[in-house]
């Protein structure tokens, strides 16, 4: 068989996939992309005749619309503070567990990842009675060292702090998990080297562990950044993006417009300027770990 | 190979079931798929047998529709062709559907039937369902909000009946706030996330809410601003709590006193049964919204579900004769008893169970003075998004009263440009 007929069959192998990619994703695609120079809206479903190309109007309002940007704000901040936050608490919590002086690994582990398993939904029911400003547990516990009640979820300041720390502590197991993997994966003997050399804990620390464990680290942050800026379900549970749209995600308004007020080319229109964010966001960060590395 | 022939059978046992099942029915029979929503869908399928025995032939097939998903269903089914032939609607929907041209007017249908006709309902609910001059949906059952309160609350500061006026409620709720100064507790609570009260007083002020032929906001007029600032004042003046997240539970609250009025509909008068237990269970009552001067009562919602046929429905007559089972009195009144849902006929309300139950008296009384948001498509978009806005932004006290308006006002023609583009469209044709 030469190499144009070794292809010709590929391609047919590739076909089915493919195809399944094209129709259900790519032309969804094609499809909100032009959707997002319209006004399709509940008018259009009832009346096609209705939908008017509008260019870059749909754009534009978006760039006046002080609600998009508070959206905006808000999941930066998340992203911005989760995140980082999130892969050091799961890089901390990873080498403890790795470490060979705790016992009782499997039950540490089991318990740190439960979290990740439950459904989000549960969760933050749970954590909303935890926050309660009259009945929760972390004003219970302020309280006795004399702190006066905090109304975390309907303050505008506290709001976005509070939903952050649920979600790193639901999410931090997941990244542990593949961190402790990474550790495993480093020789012992690069330590054993070292220590031989004299090195303190903290030089081993920086000089093998760190350097060692940068792929992992290169997949978790962009895996958490993505999936960070794309937060939904914690403020709509949680506050419903109150109080006053302080904890409004991005991918909230956008489902608020679409599918509740039925503004679809608007909706689309979010859609895309949010997808050109969040690959501007992973280019930057590529950019960044190529020049260290 | 016999583990993927068995795989093979698997799948296509419940396809061949599927086609078996729907050979089976007989041609003479025919099926109406009718969509009720949330508990009302269980409760309407114990109706079912009763209809079917009277009218052989015909079967109903009940589906059950989450609330909260209700509308999203109902859209979709509707862009792939696949609406039942009648469903249960919310009646502020029932202008999003028309204009989606997915249901049908009923006239010809209500001028033909001897047991259907606009004066066995309340004016404010039947209004509901007309859209220029055709009426798109039967009410099925009804509701509005009143007050609910505390009676012993009330009595203590000197309120044997409750308020009939604006300004008697400002005055009760000042000597309720009165009693605990130091405390955290309050008079009345008026949540920034439902829109009902605000949008109610303001309509009691005399508001429109809308200009234009429902074309631009007019929140800034005269007399909603009146209404919008007596009701944000509850909030300023520490009458009211203003976060949302201190009442977990509404109804614990209103046990606790923490708060002595609330303003809300039928469907919570069970829970309150269920929490106001003990001695507290004659220490609480239900009142017609106050008026603004001395009309009484107040304005409040026509709300309630609506029966409505689908335009693809192929069965319009058997549904007509399901809707013209539904609304008769004897079965209204065996539905409320199974769901607590306000029967929408008059005559239902003669009913022992109706006149000698003291907490439907309020709820009689304002059913004679209710009236529709404006109806049209974008008004849930308005109210949800727009008003709650802006009421919490000036119950916070982030913004004034006059600026809030005016922002609500621009927001709001934002949200109806296509809409004054299609009234210009129709006015050129």
């Amino acid at each position: 068989m030469n190499f144009k007929q070794s292809q010709t069959a590929a391609y047919f192998f590739l076909a089915p996939a493919m195809s399944a990619i094209f129709v259900f994703f790519f032309l969804p695609v094609i499809a909100a992309f032009i959707m997002s120079f319209t006004d399709f809206d509940i008018y259009a479903l009832g009346d096609l005749g209705s939908v008017r190309f509008v260019w870059f109007n749909n754009y534009i309002k978006l760039f006046d619309d002080p609600l998009f940007f508070t959206a905006l704000k808000n999941t930066f901040y998340f992203v911005i503070v989760a995140a980082p936050l999130s892969i050091g608490v799961s890089l901390g919590a990873a080498l403890l567990l790795n470490s060979k002086l705790v016992k009782f690994k499997a039950i540490f582990r089991l318990s740190y990842f439960i979290p990740v398993v439950t459904t989000l939904v549960a969760v933050a029911i749970v954590w909303r009675f935890i926050y309660h400003p009259k009945f929760g547990i972390i004003n219970y516990i302020l309280s006795l060292i004399g702190i006066a009640p905090v109304d975390w979820l309907g303050d505008t300041t506290t709001a976005m702090p509070a939903i952050i720390l649920m979600s790193v502590w639901k999410s931090f197991g997941y990244n542990m998990i593949i961190f402790i993997a990474g550790l495993q994966n480093i020789p012992e003997d690069l330590y054993e080297a070292a220590s031989i050399e004299g090195a303190s804990g903290w030089q081993k620390f920086k000089s093998i562990t760190i350097p060692m464990l940068a792929p992992t680290t290169i997949f978790i942050s962009l895996i958490t950044m993505i999936g960070y800026f794309q937060f939904f379900a914690e403020p709509y549970i949680m506050t419903q993006g109150g109080p006053l749209n302080s904890t409004l995600s991005v991918v909230q308004y956008m489902y608020q417009e679409g599918f509740r007020w039925w503004n679809m080319g608007y909706s689309a229109s979010i859609a895309f300027v949010f997808f050109f964010i969040i690959m501007i966001g992973t280019l930057i960060q590529l950019k960044i770990q190529k020049s260290t590395e | 190979m016999k583990l993927s022939f068995r795989k093979f059978i698997f799948l296509f046992l419940p396809i061949s079931l599927g086609l078996f099942s729907c050979s089976k029915d007989n041609e003479s029979e025919t099926i109406i798929k009718f969509w009720a929503m949330g508990a009302e869908a269980e409760y309407v399928t114990k109706l079912v047998p009763e209809f079917e025995r009277l009218n052989p032939g015909i079967k109903v097939k009940v589906q059950q529709v989450p609330w909260t998903a209700a509308q999203e269903k109902l859209v979709t089914a509707f862009a792939s062709d696949n609406t039942p032939d009648a469903c249960q609607l919310g009646n502020t929907w029932v202008p999003q559907f028309s204009a989606l041209n997915a249901i049908i007017p009923l006239d010809e249908f209500i001028k033909a039937s001897d047991r259907i006709n606009k004066e066995k309902y309340f004016a404010g609910i039947w209004e509901t369902n007309v859209l220029d001059n055709h009426t798109y949906g039967i009410p099925w059952y009804m509701d509005t909000r009143v007050m609910f309160y505390r009676k012993d609350v009330f009595e203590k500061v000197g309120y044997k009946d409750p308020p009939k006026t604006w300004a008697e409620l400002l005055d009760l709720s000042k000597k309720i706030k009165a009693m605990h100064p130091k405390e955290e507790k309050y008079a009345i609570y008026l949540p920034t996330n439902e829109w009902a009260p605000f949008v109610m007083f303001g309509m009691e002020a005399g508001s429109t809410l809308l200009k234009d032929e429902n074309t631009r906001g007019d929140f800034s007029s005269k007399e909603f601003k009146e209404a919008f600032r007596f009701s944000i004042d509850f909030h300023r003046h520490n009458l009211a709590p203003i976060g949302i997240s201190q009442v977990t539970n509404v109804y614990q609250a209103f046990a606790d006193e923490y708060f002595s009025i609330y303003i809300s509909g039928p469907w919570n008068i069970p829970e309150f049964k269920k929490w106001m237990k003990g001695n507290l269970s004659d220490k609480w009552m239900t009142a017609p919204m106050p008026g603004y001067s001395n009309n009484y009562p107040g304005v409040s919602l026509a709300g309630g579900s609506s029966l409505v046929i689908f335009k693809n429905s192929n069965h319009k007559k058997e549904v007509w004769k399901f809707f013209e089972f539904l609304s008769q009195a004897k079965t209204q009144i065996e539905f409320y008893q199974m769901l607590n849902n306000l029967p929408s006929v008059k005559e239902a309300w003669e009913n022992p169970i109706f006149r000698d139950d003291p907490y439907m008296q309020a709820f009689y009384s304002q059913f004679t003075n209710v009236r529709a948001t404006p109806k049209i498509p974008e008004w849930e978009q308005i109210a949800f998004a727009k008003v709650q806005q802006y009421a919490e932004l000036a119950a916070r006290n982030s913004m004034n009263i006059d600026e809030a308006l005016k922002n609500l006002d621009k927001d709001v023609d934002r949200i109806l440009e296509k809409r004054r583009w299609i009234v210009e469209q129709k006015k050129i044709k």
